[in-house]
């Protein structure tokens, strides 16, 4: 008795510790879907926030070096191993930056004794040249030769020439070049100068491959300027060979230069901020943007805008240092910049994100040269005591908040505006991410999805719910309901390949069916009161839909072979070229009446669902109430149960417009995804989700992009929360009250 | 008429009206979808046009009616075509599919009424459906062996081909079965030679000895390779032994390797009952054979296939969690902010927008999670990823999170259903919570689990927008099940029915000849996914009527 009660115990106490482990573990097993969502959160936020993310620079290694020379040109490898310096003594030293040799000396060669003038191309080429006395020049390239000698890597440096290792003529007379300026790419390159008596010079040199010996060779050409300032303090050649900017004091003038036989002069404008005077001006990549320095520490854009059919260099937009500019450094593949002001200041500017992303001090002497890792992850910063690299954390410096939502004047654009075009061919384009185009894209699908769903969901809810027999009610619930099952690929399908060329044949029959479907509806209506009465009687309450089918079907059978008809009449036998010509209207075959139309049938079950719901559940006594009170039905409707349902139709409508918002294969499929900000009904949209669709496998991980299509993602994510939530905020309202009444 | 307004009677009669249009719609898509669907392997007439055109020269065009169309007058004068006066305001267009891909201009053609001389339906057309380049539209002229013409009357000539097109399938049935079979499992097996021998490098454990034996095993493989090699080409060989020749439309003879044809039927000829059984016969081939030509011919298995197989994959993953999930807020969750906050979570996650969480699989899932799989389980392949890249286990993990609401409430009403007195007598007879739980509440709840399960199936079968992101590719070479050790491929990519309608619709090269496939590929997808809605409904009302039945 006594082990068989203690047996009956133990076992008691062994289902009860089943019963608290089964508990937690469902506990946690419930938790879990708030974990997940809050993963889901979490990790859109994890990817999104390092673009917001402020530069930093950080010390990484430092030495000291007394320099007292003039730094002409600063540089380093792609692994920041090795940077080199050309002074004014016309003496290139490489220098380890590697930590078991920092500061040493790698190599060490004089170019050019009492050079008067230095020039460098882009960054990407890295080509520098000096001048001497008597009009000549050295061209030479910092190489950097990688080897893996027992599977270390080793860079080593090297001095290639690749004009050769002798001086080369620039002025036939033999002056002194005082300013010069230099560019070269594969097969072309040019050097533009101005002597010490005023003369302007351009040396422009052609690539030719010998077909024997299979060498290049470079062929010349001597070029006199037309004309020259005097003082001319900065020439700068664009490196595509196009533009020749010279500056003198705070006056530019341009060259065309494309066409070196026919030479002329663009434009001359001065190009000081208000009130003060030109320090430097520099080439941003891609050749398009000039950056100009002022004393008062104002840095401003220019480039050239097609204005009245004619190109002219513009001022675009302006930042601000705050002291005077003693240096802009451009970044090698990115619009960013770096200037140096006299107080040791270092700021670090982009020009597409409009923005001063980073302002510190980095030395205390004046004599301060900067250059940017080739990858930009690192700074090199040179003063009269010491060398130090700084590793900088800039990744993504061309989104910002006002890049992404607000208007940006892109490089070669007529003016600024919200454009979205995030790759392209080339190296140096400026990426055009403006969240603004694809987000009224998504919201243009949205409208007119919710304008083709909403009338007809709504008032299908009403019928089915207050008219309807629920004989016929438990057929047809299910039978629109089951429309939400339909994936919409199918839809969106249909709509692009079916929709979209029958909407484009018979556009007037399609317009036409706004009209006749609803007269024809009347019409019934009509003729139905004027039925006898015993017919009327014998006929069951609550089948209007299923007598208006086939006058539906038949009503839209007339328009549409009625459409060729009224083309001829109305449109000149062409609608879509009467609208394109005489009313100016654009017309895609994939326009936003298709994803209107598909998209609002995709959403038509989701709010028809909630709102019947709504409505059916309203209560009996109410209607009752009101009937007996003499109201008809149609007033009851109006006046009580609507009224009564209104949060839950409001809240149908939230969710149907969360589904339309997010959607992705039908306004994939069914618009030419073209980012256009247009609220014409004949044209297309792209979405957000479109957008990360087609663009999101492409991306680079990690990259700008990549992190702006996360964005997109938490855009849509946030959204449809606030949507979702609102409405099953309301939904429980409802009921709450509903089980009240 | 003002009164009548007033009394609200149109009003009632437009919103009936509106019921009456999404009706309409409703039905009308499954008409469309399904007429286009099936009508694609019904064997459609092949007419032989005779057309003239303004010169008054005759040509000669073979094809199928594949679309119709009226054009007004003023549209064609307005292009340029002369010749049309005296015609009414509209003229009917016709857009035939004259095949032969490789000898014409275009193998979809619009030709307009008044160009057509005669049309007429000969008997012996024959259409041969090929490898390469879509259908073939001519007549039977004779057959060669080896290049030399053998002598058949016009009747033998059907019965012969059919033979020796039998005999060529069955060569290349088999050469196909060698590639992918033993062929296939050497590959396979050089490989994995090739990885571990990767893998004891990089553990430092290759020692001469290993190095040694595992070159003996790859030789041994490229031994045996070598042999079937042989076979595979003795079985080339032989099915280019027979070809036959074919007279197309302009008159020109057309020497057709036996080996390039699939199939021949002669439309023309064909009874209804023939046709039937044409039909039937098109649609086995439909689901169970491989797509060709860009997915723009042949069929949808490896689709069918990768679908079900992900989606099942899913189903495993979304149902504990779904259930027990639904168990926690109908049965333990008490009734506080913490409970509020989970239920907000449910209906977000239902509405979050699928592309939402295609974005969060591919960062969450394929970079981090795969990423980390990577380095440890297979440092031996990278760089190239084995789970670091989208695949089927990643796609059925996205699928999961999405479908898992669905399963929620379903599984909850379903729960809420089961009367309270059930509970409590099992409770008052000594039972625990678990116990009650695990005999009477989830097993009286399991056809609500079972709805909930179907419905997730029929969602995930249907989205396509995250499985682009995460694991779908228009072609995969392999399916993710085969008969290579472990079997199972989880780290691969698939097809998928909804992709392939994307991809076939809107990427290919060549859509008009693709389209039809794409409305049979959409009629299978709907069926399915209408199908499981149906059992799902189904089986909620029943077990409805059940506890109704139990309440009294």
């Amino acid at each position: 008795m006594q082990s068989d009660l203690s047996n009956q115990l133990r076992a008691n106490q062994k289902r009860v510790i089943k019963d608290k482990l089964v508990k937690y573990s469902i506990s946690s097993g419930g938790a879990l879907v708030l974990v997940t969502l809050l993963l889901i959160f979490g990790y859109l936020l994890y990817v999104v926030l390092p673009i917001f993310a402020p530069v930093s620079i950080e010390v990484e290694k430092q030495f000291t070096q007394t320099k007292n020379e003039k730094i002409y040109a600063l540089g380093l490898d792609e692994q920041n191993d090795i940077s080199f310096q050309i002074d004014e003594q016309g003496t290139i030293s490489f220098i380890s930056l590697r930590e078991h040799d920092l500061g040493d000396m790698l190599l060490q060669k004089k170019m050019l004794s009492s050079p008067v003038a230095f020039a460098q191309t882009s960054p990407r080429h890295n080509t520098h040249l000096l001048t001497n006395q008597t009009g000549q020049a050295i061209i030479f390239k910092p190489e950097f030769d990688t080897s893996y000698p027992n599977d270390q890597r080793l860079i080593s440096p090297r001095i290639s020439y690749p004009f050769g290792d002798q001086l080369i003529d620039i002025d036939p007379q033999g002056k002194a070049i005082n300013v010069v300026s230099f560019e070269l790419d594969d097969e072309y390159a040019a050097i533009a100068a101005v002597t010490s008596d005023n003369r302007g010079l351009l040396v422009v040199f052609n690539a030719t491959e010998d077909m024997m010996t299979e060498e290049i060779v470079w062929e010349s050409e001597l070029i006199e300027l037309p004309s020259m300032p005097k003082n001319v303090s900065q020439m700068l050649l664009s490196p595509d060979f196009n533009n020749l900017f010279i500056r003198s004091n705070d006056n530019l003038i341009v060259y065309d230069i494309s066409d070196a036989d026919n030479i002329r002069l663009k434009s001359a404008m001065s190009v000081n901020a208000p009130g003060s005077h030109v320090t430097d001006i520099q080439l941003l990549t891609g050749a398009s943007s000039l950056m100009v320095a002022n004393e008062n520490g104002v840095i401003s854009q220019w480039f050239e805008v097609l204005k009245d059919n004619k190109r002219s260099f513009t001022f675009i937009r302006d930042f601000s240092a705050g002291e005077s500019i003693a240096d802009i450094v451009p970044e090698f593949f990115r619009k960013g910049f770096l200037t140096t002001d006299k107080q040791g200041y270092l700021s670090i500017f982009h020009t597409t994100g409009d923005t001063r992303l980073l302002n510190e001090k980095v030395s205390n002497n004046e004599n301060l040269s900067v250059a940017f890792s080739p990858r930009a992850n690192a700074l090199l910063v040179v003063d009269s005591q010491q060398v130090t690299l700084y590793t900088l954390d800039n990744e993504h410096p061309e989104i910002t908040w006002s890049a992404l939502w607000q208007k940006v004047w892109y490089e070669g654009y007529p003016e600024a505006s919200y454009l979205w075009q995030s790759t392209s061919a080339s190296d140096d384009f400026e990426a055009k991410m403006s969240l603004v185009p694809i987000s009224f894209g998504t919201i243009k699908a949205a409208f007119y999805a919710m304008l083709f769903a909403v009338p007809i969901a709504i008032s299908g809810a009403v019928y089915t719910a207050y008219f309807m027999s629920s004989s016929i009610r438990s057929y047809v619930k299910p039978t629109v309901e089951i429309m939400e099952a339909l994936p919409t690929v199918i839809l969106g399908f249909l709509a692009g390949l079916w929709l979209a060329p029958l909407i484009e044949n018979q556009l007037p029959g399609i317009i036409l069916l706004l009209i006749t479907l609803p007269l024809s509806i009347f019409v019934t209506a009509a003729l139905w009161t004027l039925l006898p009465n015993n017919i009327k009687q014998a006929i069951p309450e609550g089948i209007h839909p299923l007598i208006l089918i086939p006058v539906l079907l038949l009503a839209g059978y007339m328009s549409m072979s009625f459409s060729d008809t009224l083309e001829l009449w109305l449109f000149d036998g062409d609608t879509r070229m009467y609208l394109t010509n005489e009313l100016g209207i654009n017309f895609d075959q994939r326009n936003s009446l298709i994803v209107g139309i598909a998209m609002g049938f995709a959403v038509i079950p989701t709010i028809y669902s909630i709102a019947e719901d709504a409505i059916f559940s309203v209560p009996k006594s109410l209607t009752m109430g009101s009937l007996a009170l003499g109201a008809t039905p149609w007033q009851t409707l109006a006046k009580v149960v609507i009224l009564t349902a209104s949060p839950g139709i409001f809240s149908a409508v939230m969710m149907g417009t969360g589904r339309a918002v997010g959607e992705t294969m039908i306004v994939l499929m069914a618009t030419g995804n073209t980012p256009i900000m247009d609220w014409n009904i004949f044209e297309g949209m792209r979405s957000l989700s479109a957008n990360i669709a087609v663009e999101m496998p492409e991306s680079e991980v990690g990259s700008s992009h990549y992190r702006v299509l996360f964005l997109a993602a938490f855009v849509l994510f946030l959204f449809t929360f606030v949507f979702n939530t609102v409405a099953e905020l309301v939904r429980q309202r409802l009921r709450e009250k509903y089980s009240s009444l | 008429m003002n009164k009548w307004f007033k009394s609200g009677t149109p009003w009632i009669w437009m919103t009936g009206g509106a019921v009456s249009v999404s009706l309409i719609m409703v039905i009308g898509l499954f008409v469309l979808i399904g007429w286009r669907g099936l009508s694609f392997f019904w064997p459609a007439t092949v007419y032989e046009f005779d057309m003239v055109d303004s010169q008054g020269v005759h040509s000669n065009v073979i094809g199928e009616i594949y679309d119709s169309e009226t054009v007004l007058k003023q549209q064609l004068v307005d292009a340029g075509i002369t010749g049309l006066e005296g015609r009414g305001d509209t003229l009917e267009r016709y857009l035939i599919k004259v095949g032969n891909r490789e000898y014409v201009e275009l193998d979809f053609q619009w030709i307009l009424e008044t160009t057509i001389a005669g049309r007429y339906v000969p008997a012996n057309i024959v259409v041969l459906e090929r490898t390469k380049n879509g259908n073939f539209y001519g007549y039977i002229k004779e057959i060669q062996e080896n290049g030399k013409t053998l002598s058949f009357s016009p009747e033998q000539l059907e019965i012969e081909l059919a033979a020796r097109l039998e005999l060529t399938s069955t060569l290349k049935a088999k050469e196909n079965d060698l590639l992918k079979g033993d062929i296939g499992r050497i590959n396979f097996e050089l490989e994995r030679i090739r990885l571990n021998q990767r893998k004891l490098n990089l553990e430092g454990t290759l020692t001469p000895e290993k190095i040694v034996e595992l070159e003996n095993q790859s030789q041994q493989l490229r031994d045996e390779y070598l042999v079937l090699e042989k076979q595979l080409f003795a079985y080339r060989t032989e099915a280019q032994r027979d070809s036959v020749v074919i007279t197309d439309m302009t008159g020109r003879d057309v020497v057709m390797p036996m080996a390039k044809v699939l199939d021949f039927y002669l439309p023309n000829k064909m009874t209804f009952f023939e046709k039937v059984k044409h039909w039937f016969h098109q649609t086995a081939k439909f689901v169970s054979d491989d797509p060709r030509e860009a997915n723009t011919e042949g069929g949808v298995f490896p689709a069918i296939f990768g679908t079900v197989f992900m989606v099942m994959l899913m189903a495993v993953i979304v149902t504990p969690f779904g259930v027990i999930a639904a168990i926690y807020l109908h049965e333990y969750a008490p009734k506080n902010t913490i409970t509020k906050f989970i239920r907000i979570a449910v209906i977000n996650l239902a509405g979050v927008p699928s592309i939402v969480y295609g974005v969060f699989g591919l960062g969450f899932f394929v970079y981090i999670v795969g990423g980390s799989i990577d380095q440890l389980l297979y440092p031996e392949a990278l760089p190239s990823p084995t789970f670091g890249s989208p695949g089927v286990l990643w796609s059925a993990l996205t699928l999961a999170i999405l479908t898992l609401p669905v399963v929620i409430v379903s599984t909850e009403e379903g729960l809420s259903r089961i009367p309270s007195t059930l509970r409590e007598g099992s409770l008052a007879l000594g039972a625990t919570k678990s116990e009650t739980l695990w005999r009477i509440i989830v097993p009286m709840a399991s056809p609500a689990i079972m709805t909930g399960l179907i419905l997730a199936v029929a969602r995930a079968a249907g989205e396509v927008a995250p499985l682009m992101l995460v694991g779908v590719v228009k072609m995969a070479p392999a399916l993710p099940v085969d008969g290579n050790f472990p079997y199972l491929h989880l780290e691969r990519k698939f097809m998928h029915l909804g992709f392939h309608i994307y991809d076939v619709g809107f990427q290919s090269p060549n859509v008009e000849a693709a389209r039809p496939l794409v409305y049979a590929t959409s009629f299978l997808l709907v069926t399915v996914i209408i199908g499981l809605n149906l059992a799902a409904i189904a089986i909620r009302n029943n077990l409805r009527e059940k506890y109704r039945a139990l309440e009294h």
